[in-house]
């Protein structure tokens, strides 16, 4: 137990004391690159705005990956219950996820103009739900004959057989693609924060800095936003625990 | 209604029969025929083992049985009754243990109790399952995941799920295909004595000759796809049988025309008669 904290916890510390080096050694000055000791005054400096706007960032970004979760897994469900709905809808899907996400934020902030938070949870969503949507699929339409049969030949539902046997099943694949998402959902966020004018968030945060040319505070909404991404990843790995820990083969 | 082809009066009446079926599956590249007039009466309580070809429609006769499709043409009954989608008396086993892997050994046993006996309490399912655990030896690992047995622990745990909820019918399709041949023998053993306390009555699907001797009281030979009944041959051989029989004269002649049945199913010469 000692020993998994503590790993990742030093190598966190050599990596902080190898860029202050980098940056000590070349002798740069901070509006080129902040050194990890530019970053605690930061922090200490915007200590409310990082609360207020972290929380922002945090929450815009759960509810677009909850809402992701739902629909990815219904759309999830219906190509992989029905072929000829797969047949259909994957070029559609995978079209869609093609679309660089950024060349959206415009068209999103015309059709609800004003509406930040909404807007900024529709793109978390938006660039979160195809990983879920694929990896339930083909977790569905690759489920073995034979374990619908079990229950088919006793006339269980199909419900049923979706509740007892298919859902736990691909509880592995969902959860891989959760963390994928997760991330994901996070890019989504800061992309609207950063571009709309008058955003609120980390990113609007970060565009702040940059405007006034507070180099270190940028590089605090970075290590703000990658201690987000781990929190909200590791919130990830332990609902995976509870629900997929039967998928965690022991002793490798 | 009674099924057209059971001799009344007779004291062994047919618990599965399928009378004349014909089936074609439809592929891309035009209807795929794999039967074409499957003629199989098993009497009640018997053990029914078939054989034939790989590829040549075995499956699709469990399926039958099953209730989980209809032939194009043809009959299915069950129990005087026409088979005409799936039923809860059906148990079924095959070569892959399909376990689920989230749920104990115990828990996975019990999976057709919560389909077919909701209302049966946890107490009572737990009971019946231990009680099957135990005549084929896995009592003590009830509480164990699938992933941590052994093959052949996983295919006796998944003949436990199969039987159950005490079905009438056992379909069997090569449970033991996948095992090592010690291992398999192991499991004929057990089969057996299975079948001497429940009452099903089993159609076991299987490719070893020895295996349909050992096992069944009838062997019918397929043909080759399209599959039609090409051979049945009962086994006169004592219902307590030991392994030691399949080392008898008898039990040799009975392999050696099943021998030249599969070869005549497989479309090759018989040696000697060529
Ligand atoms: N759902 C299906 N659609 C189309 N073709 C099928 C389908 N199921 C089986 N077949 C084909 O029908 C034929 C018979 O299949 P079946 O599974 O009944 O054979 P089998 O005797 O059980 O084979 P094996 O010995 O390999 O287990 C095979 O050629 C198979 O490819
Ligand atoms: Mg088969």
């Amino acid at each position: 137990m000692f020993r998994k904290i503590a790993t990742p916890v030093i190598a966190i510390l050599i990596f902080l004391g190898l860029w202050e080096l980098l940056v000590w050694a070349n002798g740069w000055p901070n509006y080129k690159m902040a050194s990890p000791s530019d970053l605690p005054p930061a922090f200490w400096k915007y200590k409310e705005l990082f609360f207020v706007m972290g929380w922002q960032t945090l929450w815009r970004t759960i509810v677009g990956l909850f809402l992701a979760v739902i629909v990815g897994t219904l759309i999830g469900m219906i190509i992989g219950f029905s072929k000829l709905a797969r047949d259909a809808l994957y070029p559609l899907l995978i079209g869609f996820n093609a679309i660089p996400k950024a060349t959206l934020v415009p068209v999103i902030s015309l059709i609800f103009i004003g509406q930040h938070d909404f807007n900024t949870i529709l793109m978390a969503f938006m660039i979160s739900f195809f990983p879920i949507a694929v990896s339930v699929g083909i977790g569905l339409s690759t489920l073995e004959p034979e374990y619908r049969d079990i229950l088919r030949a006793l006339g269980a539902s199909k419900f049923t057989i979706f509740r007892k046997i298919a859902l736990p099943k691909t509880l592995p694949e969902f959860f891989g693609a959760l963390k994928v998402s997760a991330t994901l959902a996070f890019i989504g966020t800061n992309l609207v924060e950063i571009v709309s004018p008058h955003g609120r968030g980390l990113g609007a945060l970060f565009k702040s800095g940059e405007t006034n040319g507070d180099y270190p505070l940028m590089f605090a909404v970075l290590i703000a936003l990658a201690f987000l991404g781990i929190i909200l990843y590791y919130a990830v790995i332990f609902l995976e625990r509870v629900f997929a820990g039967w998928a965690d083969r022991e002793g490798n | 209604m009674a099924a057209p082809f059971t001799t009344k009066g007779n004291s062994i009446e047919n618990l599965i029969e399928i009378k004349g079926a014909r089936h074609a599956y439809q592929t891309a590249s035009g209807p795929l025929p794999v039967l074409d007039g499957l003629d199989v009466a098993v009497p009640s309580g018997t053990f029914a083992a078939v054989v034939g070809p790989s590829g040549c429609g075995k499956s699709t006769l469990t399926r039958l049985v099953a209730g989980l499709m209809k032939p194009d043409e043809g009959e299915v009954w069950l129990h005087g009754e026409r088979v005409t989608g799936p039923r809860k008396t059906v148990g079924m086993a095959f070569q892959n243990p399909v376990l689920l892997e989230w749920r104990t050994i115990l828990d996975n046993v019990i999976l057709p109790l919560e389909i077919v006996a909701p209302t049966m309490p946890r107490k009572d399912r737990i009971a019946r399952a231990m009680e099957l655990l135990d005549m084929v030896g896995l009592t003590g690992f009830e509480g164990k995941r699938p992933s941590e047995l052994s093959g052949g622990m996983r295919q006796r745990a998944s003949l436990c799920r199969s039987i159950v909820h005490k079905p009438e019918v056992l379909i069997l399709d090569e449970p033991f295909g996948a095992l090592d041949a010690f291992t398999r023998e192991d499991l004929w053993q057990t089969m057996r004595d299975l079948r001497a306390a429940e009452p099903f009555t089993a159609v076991l699907i299987t490719h070893d000759l020895r295996e349909s001797v050992f096992l069944g009281d009838q062997v019918i030979v397929l043909s080759g796809r399209p599959a039609r009944t090409q051979y049945v041959m009962d086994v006169d051989l004592p219902a307590d049988r030991t392994l030691d029989v399949l080392f008898t004269p008898k039990a040799a002649d009975m392999l050696h025309v099943l021998r030249d049945q599969i070869k005549i199913a497989q479309g090759r010469d018989v040696e000697g008669q060529a």
